[in-house]
């Protein structure tokens, strides 16, 4: 079958926008009601369960009272930047899901239609751009608002995105040299014929993981709110619907990253150990097989989500830092490196890409990915440069005593 | 200069960044399938693990005799008892020279419940009770009367007992 073209590609495109968005929507206001309740539930309480059954509609009930608040303004704020703050926040966190492919492609009487909503050549580049827009929303919301709290967490937002936007762009670069290619499409069709890249490409994973929880500002990264020290941080002035969109921008947030890291790193819409649901011809039947495969995967990302907020405890500054440089960036790095000779030396070895391929770098992954692990030690990594400045100093005055 | 940040040297088992997080996600996930404690209020008023104590003191009442009239022969010792000066009393006298309360009111408001208005009662009269639920959408609801001290359904307190201190 052929893909959807001419009139009927405008409004086959349309359709799946409003589809998705809906979609989008519904789940980021259904996973409000799931992050409390699972806060309540890991802190042995019940959570909200008033408004409707098992407190389904609170949600709901949450939208309306946002319209209804009152607007605040700030006297001192910058109108215009306060305004389009929260718009800048949320924007590109809904439209990054636009290249996600989420099913195998719908048989229609029109023709074949894939399913991003956007199925551009250079999904995971559009992916890069679009995704580090948001930290604009967070330092503008800081900066406009003329709130030394707000100014701080904008700083620190901006601080946390650019230091992890890196390592995150690094580590995805390994995908796609295995990958051989950026369109998304391409990418969930190498895993299918091979392994989900999270074997192969473990370490990889591992740190597209930990920047992802720091590029949504999730625990243990919320420092850009860190409402014990900041109020609310950057969205401290905001009230009603504006702060919402923040609220709304954060959960957004979770649902691409983890939409990303499936697609990246778990085959995307594949299901596994079989390949049924990835050869033509296509069917709706395998259409909705592969879309419940796809969201599976993704709420079990989201609820890990949830679940490390309620665990772990936030990082001191320092130690964001640290993680982000001096560890989560070299090894993306040296992974890179790694990874891109290992493709060259089995190519030069005449395998060709399959299982037995993925296999060897699973190996080396796994091997690689354990000694990283065992090596993410408190003390070794994340001391902060002022214990090792002591240690320095210390040495020095060891030495000072021995010359005396 | 930098601030100086005091780093405690632990042993490595205890240091390892990823054992700890470990640890932790399987704690949560322990309680998140775990007992929950919370009591689902309006429904549920008392459970096996909290009811309230018969020495409660809340909002009083006024004992009944035979006849249906308040035992009350206001003698005047509650008020003159009552700390925080919220018990209203008239007395007033029969035909047959028997003492009875013409008002009796009292502000919940004002009140601190010591029930001192109980234990001073010489004719067991008036009690605190058993009784938390007391919203009002009036500040003059508060003041109870004497019919009102009269129709409250709930239990009445036990006080305290010196001889039985532990309430057994």
């Amino acid at each position: 079958m052929n893909p959807v073209t001419g009139d009927a590609f405008l409004w086959i495109s349309a359709v799946k926008i409003l589809v998705v968005f809906g979609l989008l929507l519904t789940l980021i206001a259904f996973w409000t009601l799931v992050e409390r309740r699972g806060a309540g539930f890991i802190q042995n309480r019940l959570g909200p369960n008033r408004v409707g059954p098992e407190g389904l509609f609170q949600p709901v009930a949450d939208g309306i009272k946002n319209f209804l608040k009152e607007e605040t303004l700030p006297p001192f704020a910058d109108r215009f930047l306060f305004v389009l703050a929260p718009m800048m926040a949320f924007t590109p966190a809904l439209i990054t899901f636009a290249v996600v492919p989420f099913a195998a492609p719908l048989p229609t009487r029109w023709g074949l239609v894939s399913t991003p909503i956007a199925d551009l050549p250079v999904g995971f580049l559009y992916i890069l751009a679009i995704s580090s827009l948001g930290v604009y929303g967070v330092v503008l919301a800081g900066w406009s608002s003329n709130n030394k709290y707000s100014l701080l967490g904008g700083l620190r937002g901006s601080a946390q995105l650019i230091s992890y936007e890196v390592s995150m762009g690094l580590s995805a670069v390994a995908v796609l040299v295995l990958a051989g290619n950026i369109t998304m499409n391409d990418i969930v069709a190498r895993q299918q014929q091979s392994v989900w890249f999270v074997l192969p490409l473990f370490v990889a994973f591992f740190t597209f993981l930990v920047a992802s929880f720091a590029e949504t500002n999730r625990l243990p990264f919320d420092l850009p709110e860190a409402e014990a020290e900041l109020i609310a941080g950057y969205h401290t002035e905001y009230s009603a619907m504006k702060f919402a969109m923040f609220y709304l921008a954060e959960y957004s947030n979770m649902i691409t990253a983890s939409a990303l890291m499936v697609t990246l790193f778990f085959g995307g819409w594949d299901i596994p150990f079989t390949s049924w649901d990835n050869t033509p011809p296509w069917t709706l039947l395998k259409f909705a097989a592969t879309f419940a495969a796809f969201w599976a995967k993704v709420l079990g990302f989201l609820f890990a989500y949830v679940w490390v907020r309620w665990t772990l405890p936030r990082f001191r500054f320092d130690q964001l830092m640290d993680l982000g440089w001096k560890v989560l960036l070299p090894v993306a790095l040296g992974y890179v490196m790694v990874i891109a000779v290992a493709v060259w030396a089995l190519e030069a070895a005449g395998m060709q890409f399959g299982v037995a391929y993925t296999l060897v770098l699973t190996a080396l992954s796994l091997a690689l990915g354990a000694l990283l692990l065992l090596g993410l030690d408190r003390n070794r990594v994340i001391g902060g440069s002022a214990a090792r400045q002591r240690e320095r100093w210390r040495a020095q005055a060891a030495r000072a005593r021995g010359a005396a | 200069m930098a601030i100086t940040v005091r780093t405690m040297s632990r042993p490595e088992a205890a240091s390892s960044y990823v054992r700890a997080t470990l640890q932790g996600m399987a704690l949560t996930f322990k309680h998140l399938l775990a007992k929950k404690w919370t009591m689902e209020y309006p429904e549920q008023t008392s459970g096996p693990d909290w009811t309230l104590s018969k020495r409660w003191r809340g909002t009083h009442r006024m004992a009944v005799d035979a006849d249906g009239k308040a035992k009350c022969v206001a003698c005047g010792l509650c008020p003159q008892i009552c700390p925080a000066n919220c018990i209203k009393l008239i007395p007033g006298e029969d035909e047959k020279g028997n003492r009875y309360p013409l008002v009796y009111e009292i502000d919940e408001f004002r009140c601190v419940f010591c029930g001192y208005c109980q234990e001073v009662c010489p004719e067991e009269a008036i009690h605190v009770g058993v009784h938390y639920e007391n919203a009002e959408y009036s500040r003059e609801g508060f003041v109870y009367d004497l019919e009102r001290l009269m129709r409250q359904p709930h239990e009445v307190s036990s006080l305290w007992d010196p001889s039985d201190p532990k309430g057994e």
